[in-house]
């Protein structure tokens, strides 16, 4: 995971040269420098940030070319760091989740000529790409997959931190399943009102416990490291659990129904790729199921919880929102 | 008679504290090397990183006014014999106070909103640190417990008004719509610019100017005035209060308000100065780091200027640590800020008996005939 | 003082006269020297004491007394001198290492646990093998033993909380019997108890003396002195300044040793010449927080020129009383004039009584009276600090509150006159001083004073009486509460004993004796009544 020996001496080397020559290290040799901010989860969160690291890396190990990385630990070093690597010769920054959009916007215009790229928020800048996921049609596909095994008629939804994110996937969710069973009840629970409910698996756990305690069967979670704690609690109850965000089948293989996927590694590997070979471009990229942005997982940890009926009906389904035929909401703040 | 284990004043205020700080940076040093970095490297910097160049400072400085406001709000308490540690929650519910005036108002020139978003946010963090005072000094509910519960809740509270209520309309960050220039603290940038000294673009601000004017009233408040003799004395020896006529109950209720007002301050700095929006955990741990500041600084007002820089520093230098030694993750800076809270903080006294013994060995004995 | 004093400069010597020079003294110090930085806290002591003695320590408060029993229980290392025991050299080095010499100490504050038996707390820490029940089995046989041999009878099997303060007292010393302690320190032995439980406490020392044990007294009651020791060693400024055989001495001779010039010990007055009742209480009762009645039902009137003394034993309601009487804490029944007026609830904190012309020296200067942190220029003030005189407005006035100190200090002649300096640096008398300098300067009408002498040496226990009899005279009306009957004998024109929250009689000066209220002390109600 770790960047390479020759690049940490090649760092020990800029800073020996003392801060401020650094930048004109990076400036004497306009390489390919691409950069990588990751939010408060860290890298290792098992689940966004994560993917967008797993991406990074890919990229590394394809084309040879090191990248810069940083996870952040309060609101304002996200300006900070985005600025230094703007200023220390990056070409291509992509900043990993909404909440650094504002930074995005204030740096971007400070510097025009680096490249960026936020996912899962739209910063209307010349330089800035914007990569947005449209988490709602693949609830929409994990809500009918739920509702299609369900026994007995109650599907649970355990959300991380209560945010227009999470509520996004619960709305997608509920619709899916509403769409194979308009009678169908969705027990629906958010872990807390602050960053933490994205690290507290034990919590996940209790609310797991009591949505299965009430009738449900299936669980969805969208809760980061949360969501490992609702996935034991579903394998310890015999229930089944519904990974979000990487695929995350092989954890509990025969226990997890499916993932809602989102491809963050996709994104972030393709950006690095293309603004290396100059196809990067600013704007709006929404990546739903028609862009395989997002879906659902299927592999053979849960080949025989996916019966052919249901993937056919599924299948169907994908095909009918990519070509338009039916409407997945999308939760709008207001 | 004087007890064993004292110190000259300057060797207790001066050398015990760095004599903490090198041994917590010595250990740090071999963990840095454990991790197979060099240490001496990594210091390098991190103090060319806090202290080293114009943005260095700026940043340190930015930090430490943060742990300025929260630092004095727990000091203040802390001379009531009160431990807030609810200086996050009221720097939350304060900066909400300044974040809605700088909203709603931010079309006011600035001379207009500037003493109202100073009033909000004080008034909102008083009024936050209220509820666990009255419990505390009528109910008798222990304020460490209350204050810790009001984190909670104001986080909570914060959440509901972000994602519910303040949130720019269309967006999924729980974040308030930026606000208008006119309610934006001026930056040291622009601030030195006007007296025709460039500095580095850095969140630094003119809050930094309020927070030392705030530890400037709070020396004034607590050593210059008939209530802040009373709050020492409530602090120092309760039932002495009682006997000199000063009810506690209206001594924990004051000091806990102005404790609160001060916490409120950080909003200037955070939201104000550098943000220009309400955001989620804008405090992001400044309550907590205020408690080492205030400890560390001795409770009072110099000390805490001190410390809040050192640990500015401490901020800013371990950011630029983790941005160029990769090995050095985010996490490894929270162990080093750790051990020198430590050692600087809660095992101050560690090395204060061995450095009395030897001042009783090598200083005392030509002093008396 | 020179030819008393003369026996003291041939310290190592065995000076005993009863105990022969043959054999060594139980304990012996040579030129003891301690320092705590600055402070030359023990020079050169030296003395011994035999077996089969008691021996007395006195000297004013920062004579030194402590340092030396701390080096010699262990909690102190000194810097250079040797301790014998029996001859022996010693290195002692902590409290272990002194149970293990054969010294065992009664503290002034007891160090016992409160919910253990009598049985538990005396062999905590010498449990003697994992299993307890053996050893509390053989404890409790020799203890009984014990008991007998030195009429030290206390039931083994009451749990500490239940006993009276004496009865703890003995289960100190017991605890340092059974540990095989052959020399006995004791700390203020009698500050704690009735006159008859002296007597007791004093009956029980002069069996152990018999029994051979040596026996050091720390005490600065000079009486007491005078009662039991064969010896007695008299410190000032960390010296020995004599050493004398107890029965050619004086207690004033004492008392000028100590001091280091002629003393007082009884202050000359005038007969007083009461005028109206300035303080008058009726039916008085308060409760603790338990809803205990401390006071109960007490009626009493302090009129102008006079000296009301409150005696009886620590604990029998006349610490709430005075702190009901201050306005520090709320009777639940009664009613309190001052001046003729009622105080009511409005006034109920010290701050409005005091604007009434009521000050209050507290019992516990440390505990209530002072801010140990704070300098002394601070703690002139406390209580006051809201007065125009010590600032304008909001702001505290820095020079009048320095000038303030400075004049209180030098009218009570306060040492060191440095009003920086901490109040705690400051000894146990001079900050009873700077405290009445504190309350008397308010002018107050009426005065109410807690132990106005507790921890205060000789020499200023004499300047304070001198100025509470002057304030008298001035007409002011004062009430005093004391343990130390001497006190109350010396000071009061009227006497009230309390007992059990109730003042159990009401004696003249001139009819009181120390034998009537040591009864009374005791629940004996007076034959006069009150």
């Amino acid at each position: 995971m770790f960047p390479s020996h020759a690049f940490l001496r090649f760092a020990a080397l800029a800073f020996c040269a003392a801060a401020f020559f650094a930048s004109r290290v990076f400036a004497a040799a306009p390489a390919f420098a691409p950069a990588i901010v990751y939010d408060f989860g860290g890298k290792f969160d098992r689940s966004f940030n994560q993917s967008a690291s797993e991406g990074a890396e890919k990229f590394k190990k394809e084309t040879g070319i090191a990248f810069r990385e940083f996870e952040i630990s309060n609101p304002a070093q996200r300006e900070q760091a985005l600025t230094q690597l703007a200023r220390r010769g990056a070409t291509i920054i992509v900043a990993v989740g909404f909440t650094q959009a504002s930074a995005v916007e204030k740096v971007a215009k400070q510097f025009p000529a680096v490249k960026f790229t936020i996912i899962d928020a739209t910063v209307d800048l010349p330089n800035v790409q914007s990569v947005n996921f449209r988490e709602q049609e693949s609830s929409f596909l994990c809500g009918m997959a739920a509702a299609l095994v369900s026994k007995s008629g109650k599907i649970g939804f355990v959300g991380g931190m209560d945010i227009p994110l999470i509520r996004k996937f619960a709305l997608g969710y509920v619709e899916g399943a509403k769409f194979v069973n308009p009678k169908i009840e969705v027990l629906q629970n958010m872990t807390g009102t602050t960053p933490a409910a994205w690290g507290d698996p034990t919590k996940g756990a209790e609310l797991a416990k009591s949505q299965f305690g009430r009738g449900a069967d299936v669980i969805f979670h969208a809760a980061g490291a949360t969501g490992i704690g609702v996935m034991q609690a579903a394998k310890d109850a015999g229930k089944l659990s519904i990974g979000c965000d990487s695929n995350q089948n092989y954890l509990h293989s025969g226990g997890v129904l499916t993932s809602a996927v989102k491809a963050v590694n996709v994104a972030v590997h393709k950006t690095f790729l293309g603004a290396k070979n100059g196809s990067w471009k600013s704007g709006v990229i929404a990546l739903g199921l028609a862009e395989d942005g997002v879906g659902y997982a299927l592999d053979e940890h849960n080949r025989k919880l996916i019966t052919p009926e249901i993937e056919a009906r599924l299948n169907q389904t994908r095909a009918d929102i990519v070509s338009g035929k039916i409407k997945v909401s999308e939760y709008k703040a207001q | 008679m004087s007890a064993p284990g004292k110190l000259p004043r300057w060797a207790e205020l001066g050398l015990l504290p760095v004599i903490n700080l090198v041994v917590a940076l010595l250990i740090s040093g071999v963990v840095i090397k454990l991790l197979g970095e060099s240490p001496v490297a990594a210091f390098k910097l991190m103090a060319a990183g806090s202290v080293g160049t114009q943005e260095g400072i700026g940043y340190t400085l930015y930090y430490a006014t943060n742990f300025i406001f929260t630092g004095l709000a727990v000091a203040v308490a802390s001379h009531a014999g009160l431990f807030n540690i609810g200086a996050e929650g009221q720097a939350y519910i304060g900066g909400l106070g300044t974040g809605l005036v700088c909203l709603w108002l931010g079309a006011w020139p600035f001379w207009a909103v500037l003493p109202l978003a100073v009033l909000a946010g004080a008034g909102f963090g008083a009024a936050w640190a209220f509820i666990p005072a009255y419990l505390q000094a009528k109910r008798g509910s222990h304020i460490v417990i209350t204050t810790i519960m009001f984190n909670f809740i104001a986080a909570s509270l914060m959440t509901y008004l972000l994602v519910n209520v303040l949130i720019k309309p269309g967006q999924q960050s729980p974040e308030s719509r930026e606000f208008a220039v006119n309610a934006w603290m001026p930056s040291a940038t622009d601030v030195l610019a006007r007296v025709g000294v460039t500095f580095a673009a850095t969140p630094l601000n003119l809050a930094f100017g309020f927070a030392l004017g705030a530890a400037v009233l709070v020396w004034l408040f607590v050593w210059r005035t008939r209530w802040g003799y009373a709050l020492r004395v409530a602090g120092e020896n309760p039932a002495a209060a009682v006997y000199a006529g000063i009810a506690p109950p209206r001594v924990i209720i004051g000091a806990m308000l102005l404790s609160g007002a001060l916490a409120g301050g950080l909003g200037l700095n955070e939201l104000m100065g550098s943000q220009h929006r309400i955001l989620m955990d804008f405090p992001s741990g400044a309550g907590f780091v205020g408690i080492a500041v205030a400890l560390m600084g001795r409770n009072h007002p110099a000390g805490i200027i001190v410390a809040a820089v050192l640990f500015g520093a401490l901020y800013q230098g371990g950011s630029q640590l983790s941005f160029d030694m990769p090995k050095i993750n985010r996490d490894m800076v929270v162990v080093i800020q750790g051990l020198v809270i430590l050692l600087c903080g809660a095992m101050e006294n560690v090395f204060k008996a061995p450095l009395a013994a030897l001042f009783a060995k090598f200083g005392a004995k030509p002093g008396v005939g | 003082m020179s030819d008393e004093a003369g026996s003291a400069t041939a310290p190592g010597r065995n000076s005993d006269g009863a105990a022969g020079a043959a054999r060594a003294p139980a304990l012996e110090l040579r030129a003891i020297d301690k320092r705590f930085g600055a402070v030359h806290a023990n020079r050169a002591i030296s003395f011994a004491v035999a077996a089969g003695s008691i021996h007395g320590l006195i000297g004013e408060n920062g004579a030194g007394k402590s340092t030396l029993m701390n080096i010699i229980y262990g909690f102190h290392r000194a810097d250079a001198g040797e301790i014998l025991v029996h001859g022996r050299k010693v290195d002692i080095t902590s409290p272990q290492g002194a149970i293990a010499a054969g010294i065992g100490m009664v503290h002034q504050h007891f160090m016992l646990v409160e919910n253990f038996t009598v049985l538990e707390n005396v062999v905590l820490g010498v449990e003697g093998g994992a299993l307890l029940a053996g050893g509390l089995t053989a404890a409790r046989r020799e203890l009984e033993k014990l008991a007998r041999d030195y009429g030290l009878e206390v039931p083994l099997d009451s749990m500490i909380s239940e006993l009276s303060v004496g009865l703890q007292q003995r289960v100190e010393i017991l605890k340092a019997l059974y540990r095989r302690a052959e020399i006995l320190i004791l700390d203020e032995p009698t500050a704690v108890l009735t006159p008859q439980e002296a007597d007791q406490l004093f009956k029980m020392l002069g069996r152990l003396r018999e029994q051979g044990k040596a026996i050091i007294l720390v005490t600065h009651k000079l009486r007491e002195i005078m009662a039991i020791t064969d010896r007695v060693t008299v410190m000032r400024q960390g010296a020995v300044v004599a050493e004398v055989m107890t029965k050619k001495t004086s207690p004033r001779g004492l008392a000028e040793k100590m001091v280091g010039r002629a003393v007082l010990l009884q202050v000359d007055k005038c007969p007083a010449t009461p005028g109206v009742a300035l303080l008058s209480v009726t039916d008085l009762e308060v409760r603790d927080r338990l809803g205990v009645p401390r006071v109960k039902g007490v009626s009493f009137e302090l009129r102008a020129g006079e000296i009301v003394g409150v005696a009886g034993v620590a604990g029998n309601g006349q610490s709430e009383l005075l702190e009901a009487l201050a306005g520090i804490r709320e009777p639940s029944r009664g009613e309190i004039r001052l001046g003729g007026r009622e105080l009511v609830r409005e006034q109920l904190d010290a701050r409005a009584r005091r604007a009434l012309g009521l000050a209050h020296v507290p019992e516990d200067r440390l505990r209530m009276g002072v801010v140990a942190s704070f300098s002394a220029e601070a703690n002139a003030m406390l209580g006051y600090h809201d007065r125009p005189r010590y600032g304008r407005g909001l702001f505290l006035d820095g020079a009048a509150s320095l000038a303030g100190c400075e004049a209180k200090m030098k009218e009570f002649d306060v040492r060191p006159a440095q009003p920086a300096l901490r109040i705690s640096a400051f000894s146990g008398g001079n900050q009873q001083k700077l405290v009445l300098a504190r309350e008397i300067d308010a002018d107050p009408s009426v005065l109410l004073i807690g132990q106005p002498t507790r921890g205060v040496d000789i020499g200023a226990i004499e300047f304070i009486h001198r100025r509470l009899i002057a304030l008298r005279d001035a007409g002011k009306a004062l009430l005093v509460v004391s343990v130390e009957l001497d006190e109350i004998l010396g000071l009061a024109d009227r006497i009230l004993v309390m007992n059990g929250g109730e003042i159990i009689g009401e004696l003249a000066r001139a009819e009181a004796t120390e034998e009537k209220i040591g009864l009374m002390m005791a629940g004996v109600r007076g034959e006069g009544g009150a």
